[in-house]
């Protein structure tokens, strides 16, 4: 015991870890009235080290090459040792990723975590998403399937419809005149290496982002307003061993669910991993029906719900990037006189339950194949979808709020 | 140390290390930008490529690969080629206007030969591959339908002339690639100013 308290205190002359443990965990106040909702952030963090441990040993026997990549995932998943299961979390953490963080971003807008001060915490968690799309975007095209090449295809063709630069910009991104080896190639590296390491950096300025100004509550309200003597917050608690204990029961009941989908239906019926995919990809021939993966579908249908305008293809890709990126500007949108949905009107409530209506509606069509009534209600949804954000500072202002409490609620 | 600071003296050397720093990344930057270009392996690949078109049926397709690319050569029939003209109406550029094609190929059939029709099969609209449905008047494609090609993408169409249909999400026609006839029964793909061809 002597020897450790030793070994700290030499360590503490020479880096701050007591200072850090205790700024960051034993002496971080949450607030008390944390909720389901507040899950996600620290699963969302179990998700990324599940998704770096499996891609580590994924690497290990995956071939970026396009004529053995296909044979090269076979292989991990036939003769590599426990390869079926570590390609299996990886591909099942993959989506999991995205269910967490849409619950995590979706908590954002019950409480309004993105109001003041959180603003520059919600655009670096804006910007992770939109790293994280990346990366799930370039780890699809690894497999070398049909649904990989030709969903390739069809998001690095986007780029070729921006004006005067396109054609040389989707060439620049290929490395080649269609999706090929050398594309196959880079992206691996930018899978594997580049934007994992982007995501951690900009995970680390989230938290200590988040640790400057304090984490939102259910409320909606600052428990730092409320100090007792020693300056703590009246309505905080130990992050450590409080919040550490929530977050491992979280961890638990989201491990069972994971496992269950890694175990028994690893593929859910097409929608983790599409059915085109175990076919090795032709570039000769595109499959009778594709679609992205679920996670970006609602995006796709925005795409698909623009018609062509002046010639070209270029509007629906921006109203597509816009839709990708509008949360960004949530923080200055919102002018209402509360943050918690709890203290909101009801023209707020009607319109982020439209809102939510929209993106899962849009996210359903995006995965079905593209017919004139469902195009239809697609550009219905769409427009729903930006009437949100568009709408957002007239009938935040207008909406009859309740007061706001003195103290977080807690019983 | 003396509190005689040369402010503008100062800001002066701070700029002129800043430019010259940032003119160094931009420098440094350069290659590993230029790495990220097609590869003369890559830019070497897109060699022409000759085809022997006698086995091609009248009615039927062929695809071969050139750049990577699908190019679909098709032996349109006596009524395939009766129907081209008929739907004009209903195509976005009936007259191919915009230069999709070669000069030789901007003609009604858009081919050297209007039996014989060559393009490349890559959807104008986001690069998929349509699907070749020949067949008049199928029910999924309506009664119209005179045979062409269905994008499974994003639903776009086109006839046998790949003239894009008007509402299809694609904004042009398909592209037509360079290509001479060598022999009768020979096409070279990919270059049209060879000689000593037919």
């Amino acid at each position: 015991m002597k020897l450790l308290k030793n070994l700290l205190g030499w360590i503490d002359e020479r880096f701050p870890l007591i200072e850090t443990w205790k700024l960051h965990l034993s002496e971080y106040y949450a607030p008390k009235n944390f909720n389901f909702w507040y899950f996600f952030g620290g699963l969302a963090i179990l998700v990324l080290v599940i998704q770096i441990l499996s891609g580590i040993f994924l690497t290990m026997s995956y071939k970026p090459d396009a004529l053995f990549a296909f044979a090269s995932v076979e292989y991990i998943m036939r003769d590599v040792q426990s390869g079926w299961l570590i390609r299996y979390i990886h591909s099942t953490g993959a989506s999991m990723f995205f269910i967490v963080i849409y619950l995590h971003i979706f908590r954002g807008l019950l409480y309004g975590s993105y109001r003041k001060p959180r603003e520059l915490l919600w655009i670096i968690g804006v910007v992770i998403y939109l790293a994280l799309m990346a990366e799930a975007f370039m780890g699809y095209l690894l497999p070398w399937g049909q649904m990989s090449f030709w969903g390739a295809q069809v998001i690095v063709n986007l780029f070729s419809s921006v004006p005067f630069i396109g054609p040389d910009l989707s060439v620049l991104i290929r490395g080649d005149f269609v999706v090929s080896d050398a594309t196959l190639n880079r992206f691996f590296a930018l899978h594997v290496i580049a934007v994992p390491l982007v995501l951690a950096g900009l995970v680390f300025v989230h938290l200590i982002a988040l640790h400057a100004v304090g984490s939102n509550n259910p409320d909606g309200i600052e428990i730092k307003k409320k100090k007792d003597a020693n300056g703590i917050p009246l309505d905080g608690i130990p992050f450590f061993p409080y919040m550490v204990v929530k977050d491992v029961m979280a961890a638990v009941a989201f491990l069972i669910v994971f496992c269950a989908v890694v175990f028994f239906a690893p593929d859910i019926g097409g929608y983790f991993l599409e059915d085109n995919n175990f076919v090795p990809a032709n570039p000769m021939k595109t499959p009778e029906h594709i679609a992205p993966v679920w996670y970006f579908t609602p995006y796709y249908a925005i795409l698909r719900a623009v018609p062509p305008l002046f010639g070209s293809q270029f509007p629906g890709v921006i109203a597509m990037g816009v839709g990708s990126v509008a949360i960004l500007f949530l923080p200055w949108l919102d002018r209402g006189a509360v943050k918690s949905i709890r203290y909101r009107g009801p023209i707020f409530k009607a319109f982020l339950a439209a809102f939510v209506v929209s993106f899962v509606g849009l996210g359903w069509l995006g995965l079905l194949p593209a017919t004139p009534t469902y195009t239809l209600i697609s550009r219905v949804l769409s427009v729903v979808y930006f009437a949100f954000f568009i709408l957002m500072p007239w009938y935040t202002k207008i909406d009859k709020c309740k007061p706001e409490p003195d103290r977080v609620t807690f019983k | 140390m003396s509190d005689n600071v040369d402010r503008s003296k100062r800001r002066l050397l701070l700029a002129a290390t800043t430019a010259a720093g940032g003119v160094a990344a931009a420098g440094v930057a350069t290659p590993f930008v230029m790495s990220f270009l097609p590869s003369e392996r890559a830019k070497a690949a897109g060699a022409p490529v000759e085809v022997d078109i006698s086995g091609i049926a009248p009615g039927t397709m062929k695809v071969v690969e050139w750049q990577g690319k699908p190019v679909w050569i098709v032996r349109r029939s006596k009524e395939m080629l009766d129907l081209l003209p008929k739907h004009d109406a209903e195509l976005t550029d009936p007259s191919a206007s915009v230069p999709q094609q070669p000069d030789y190929c901007n003609n009604a059939n858009r081919s050297i030969k209007p039996e014989v029709f060559v393009v490349i099969g890559i959807c104008t609209h986001l690069g998929c591959s349509p699907s070749f449905r020949p067949d008049v008047a199928p029910a999924d494609l309506g009664a119209n339908w005179g045979g062409g090609w269905f994008c499974p993408c994003h639903g776009s169409r086109f006839d046998l002339a790949a003239r894009v249909y008007k509402g299809s999400p694609a904004p042009t026609n398909l592209i037509i690639p360079p290509h001479q006839y060598l022999s009768d029964n020979v096409l070279l793909i990919g270059d049209d100013k060879k000689k000593g061809a037919a």
